[in-house]
């Protein structure tokens, strides 16, 4: 059946929204067919809690607001939105009621029609209910790049310079100053090989600067012979999805520095040694092997500008968020252990041995781009007052010279240059042991990233003698994990997005969201929470996740939706770091909402409902009362 | 107008089968609430505003009630003037030349669009050329007398804007426009890209269901506002 004139408009303006975006034209056409219409004033009802589900809704104009049967907001939606899905899909009555928020023209899709748009896999994606979107997406992310896996295309610059195997030596290198190449293809005509000008071509030999050097001047070749005579005829390439890394051993194999690059037979592009070592320069491994080779702060300090760029190159490289937070994290340990080096042979050899810890996310491998130092200094218990004169000089010298490099000072005053962060081993395990046996939530709220720690330099095993006494003592603590719970739940995420506006629970809008004070750390926090229960001496939030799978504190697949949304919220917010370093902005915390896309929204709201879920479970696993 | 006696009188005098029938099965009680009215938004589209002069090029019509639309069962015909199609008529409605060349005249759409509107209350934005030319088209064809009370949009919204042009503090004032289009912007209705009969019918029972939601009681009778 044709579509009528009304229905071709309708099914052109559904379609510019998801789901209907990924659906077939005639599944668009079909809804268009079935299609009711009716008009809403705002403030008025548009489906009650407990009628009948009948429709999935459509909103063609205004803006919708979505409750919770106890009269909470759930959700605020506009044009291009749909809702209803939830109480179809469950063959129940309506869940969330709503309400006009403006004047809307809403359109409805009947279940039947609903039923069958089922079985289009992007719209049945879509309106799945929240815990396989969120893994779909993050687990899409990971397929789409693989770091582990940088194909040599990515290297290849341009098409290459090919020549017949006829053209004279001269006419090959006034082609080679023309274009400002260092190498060039010979081809030839043959039976199987690739289609170009619609002749088969096979490519027979590869020419590079060195060899008109080395085999015409250096040999007297004349410069009208064919390049057949100088080129090198044994032919190794590679396939332009074989790995950089494949790449840059067949080079050191063979003692080539040109190497070209083929897709089944048609060649793509040549690399050079140089384009691998260049690329390799970017990466982070390269940047932490280099800021061990800093003889100075001042060195350092300028080093400390290409840590953006190594991570906008993870980033578009593909990498996920842990190995983004490692890498981070692996950079800033290694110039904290240089700084410490070169002030300690500035200052001499330390009075007694100790142990300079990290603590919050660089301990847990989960530093971004826009990180303060926070550290503290474990001293051995040979220690005496008048050692206190070393150390206070060595770590003031620490935190200044990690400031120059881009750690600013810790707002909170945790470094290992306030006093009262100095102490030693049996100190911390007393303080320690006070703070799990005593708690109380005002205390413990500027203390939560000590139970994130982790040796850098020194005498680690101080480091790990202290982590292992924590995750002892705390174990089954229930006062002292009720006290930590307690503070996780301070910090709550939004409902989600709406237009350019963040929507929070009361309705309100904000500009934009700080995501890690509003998803990632109170995701953190919970997570602790749960890790310190199960004795875990992880610090990592994925390795935390692992050792609580292990036990039966939360079910395995709340733990599962943990990962997803700790990974898709981590993403988003390294994601929008590097949309500000492209921007030339300093890097923050925060997204705006219209630089979120409609398929991030969607899961953005999943991520957040298993941060808000993971909190209420929080308070009733580990209840706190005020004795 | 006594619609009731009006097509009481005229199924005895009708003598086509269908018309006869349509007139038999009566007209909506002037006393039925808007709400429990079942509706059919109509919209013709004309080679000009003349009725003696100019033809129907297509009519379009969507069911409704104040509950919902039912875009499912919309109609749209072309239909071939017996007057030729004016040059500036095209440009309004994008309809050509070649677009009727293979239509129907009206005499053959005419029993299926009497079924549509059978038992219906018809709503229309500017419910005089509907009028007009259906009633002109009906005697022309077939020789019969044709009307039905309607429901008027654009008079709705005269009557809620409009102030009477014989009080003197209106003499000098802008009168609000109450054009499909932007009476449909009071209501925050969305705009049609498009602009044909059945598009302008679905316009136009959407802003019936804002008018009856802004301004008129869904419980009013029929029977207050048609003409």
């Amino acid at each position: 059946m044709l579509m009528t004139p009304e229905q071709l408009e309708i099914a052109q303006y559904i379609g510019q929204f998801e789901p209907f975006d990924a659906i077939s034209d005639d599944a668009i056409e079909l809804i268009a067919q079935h299609l009711q219409v009716r008009y809403f004033k705002a403030g008025s009802a548009i489906i009650n809690f407990e009628e009948p589900a009948t429709d999935l809704m459509f909103i063609r104009s205004g803006a919708v607001e979505l409750f919770r049967r106890n009269g909470e907001l759930y959700n605020r939606l506009t044009e291009g939105d749909i809702f209803g899905q939830f109480s179809l899909l469950r063959q129940q009555c309506v869940r969330f009621p709503a309400r006009a928020l403006e004047d809307c023209l809403i359109y409805y899709i009947p279940k039947t029609v609903f039923e069958q748009l089922l079985e289009e896999e992007a719209f049945a994606d879509f309106v799945e209910a929240e815990g396989p979107r969120l893994k779909t997406t993050v687990e899409q992310q990971r397929k789409d790049n693989d770091l582990l896996i940088t194909r040599v295309r990515k290297l290849v610059r341009r098409r290459p310079l090919i020549v017949d195997e006829d053209t004279t030596i001269q006419q090959a290198s006034q082609q080679l100053i023309e274009h400002g190449a260092s190498s060039m293809l010979v081809r030839r005509q043959a039976s199987k090989g690739y289609e170009e000008d619609n002749q088969t071509w096979q490519i027979c030999g590869l020419i590079t600067e060195h060899d008109f050097v080395s085999r015409v001047i250096a040999q007297g070749e004349s410069a009208l012979a064919p390049v057949a005579n100088i080129m090198s005829r044994e032919m190794i390439g590679i396939a332009s999805d074989e790995s950089v890394q494949e790449a840059m051993l067949i080079m050191l194999k063979h003692n080539i520095h040109h190497l070209p690059v083929f897709r089944k037979r048609r060649p793509l592009g040549i690399i050079r040694l140089a384009d691998i070592v260049r690329y390799e320069t970017q990466s982070s491994l390269y940047l932490a092997a280099s800021i061990a080779n800093q003889q100075s702060i001042a060195e350092l300090a300028k080093l400390s500008h290409d840590v953006a760029q190594s991570c906008v190159r993870m980033v578009q490289d593909g990498a996920n968020s842990k190995m983004v937070g490692q890498a981070l994290s692996g950079i800033g340990r290694a110039f904290m252990q240089r700084i410490i080096e070169l002030t300690e042979a500035d200052l001499g050899k330390p009075p007694v041995p100790y142990c300079y810890m990290v603590l919050g996310s660089m301990a847990r491998d989960e530093q971004t781009l826009l990180t303060d130092q926070d550290n503290a200094l474990i001293l051995h218990d040979d220690y005496q007052p008048e050692h206190e004169a070393y150390f206070v000089e060595l770590s003031d010298k620490v935190s200044t010279a990690l400031d120059r490099c881009g750690y600013t000072l810790c707002s909170g005053d945790i470094m290992a240059s306030n006093p009262q962060w100095r102490k030693t081993l049996s100190q911390w395990q007393a303080t320690f042991a006070d703070w799990i046996a005593n708690p109380n939530p005002e205390a413990l709220l500027h203390c939560s990233i000590f139970f994130d720690i982790d040796g850098v330099y020194g005498d680690i095993n101080m480091a790990e003698e202290l982590r292992e006494f924590v995750a002892e003592r705390a174990q089954g603590q229930q006062r002292f994990l009720a006290a930590l719970a307690r503070n996780a739940l301070n910090r709550t995420p939004p409902l989600g997005l709406f237009r350019t506006f963040v929507l929070e629970k009361d309705g309100k809008e904000n500009n934009s969201i700080n995501v890690k004070r509003r998803g990632t750390a109170p995701l953190v926090d919970v997570i602790r929470v749960h890790a310190l229960a199960a004795g875990s001496t992880a610090q990592n939030s994925f390795d935390r996740l692992d050792d609580i799978a292990k036990t039966s504190l939360i079910p395995k697949d709340a733990i599962e939706r943990l990962r997803y949304a700790f990974e898709f919220l981590s993403m988003m917010r390294i994601r929008h770091q590097v949309i500000d370093i492209d921007n030339e902005r300093q890097p923050d915390n925060n997204v705006e909402p219209e630089l979120v896309n409609s398929s991030d929204r969607h899961t953005l709201k999943d991520a957040f409902g298993v941060l808000s879920s993971a909190q209420k479970y929080l308070e009733f696993r580990y209840p706190y009362k005020v004795r | 107008m006594d619609w009731m006696t009006y097509f009481q009188t005229q199924s005895h005098q009708a003598s086509r089968q269908t018309l006869k029938q349509y007139y038999r099965s009566g007209c909506t009680f002037a006393n039925a609430p808007l709400s429990a009215v079942e509706m059919v938004a109509l919209d013709i589209e004309t080679t000009g505003l003349n009725s003696q002069e100019h033809g129907i090029t297509s009519i379009g019509l969507v069911p409704f009630s104040l509950q919902r639309i039912q875009l499912n069962e919309a109609k749209h015909w072309l239909v071939k003037p017996r007057k030729p199609l004016a040059e500036d008529s095209i440009t309004i409605h994008q309809i050509t030349h070649s677009d009727l060349a293979d239509a129907p005249d009206f005499s053959e759409v005419f029993d299926e669009l009497l079924q549509a509107l059978q038992g219906k209350l018809v709503v229309a934005h500017f419910h005089k050329i509907e009028r007009q030319f259906l009633r002109h088209t009906v005697r022309n064809r077939f020789d019969e007398d044709w009307l039905f009370p309607m429901l008027d949009t654009m008079q709705i919204e005269a009557n809620l804007h409009r102030q009477p042009r014989w009080k003197p503090s209106q003499w000098f004032r802008r009168q609000a426009s109450i054009r499909l289009a932007d009476a449909r912007q009071r209501y925050q209705l969305p705009a049609y890209r498009n602009h044909n009969a059945m598009l302008d019918a679905l316009a136009t029972a959407e802003l019936l269901q804002a008018q009856v939601a802004y301004h008129l009681d869904s419980n009013d009778s029929v029977g207050q506002h048609w003409c």
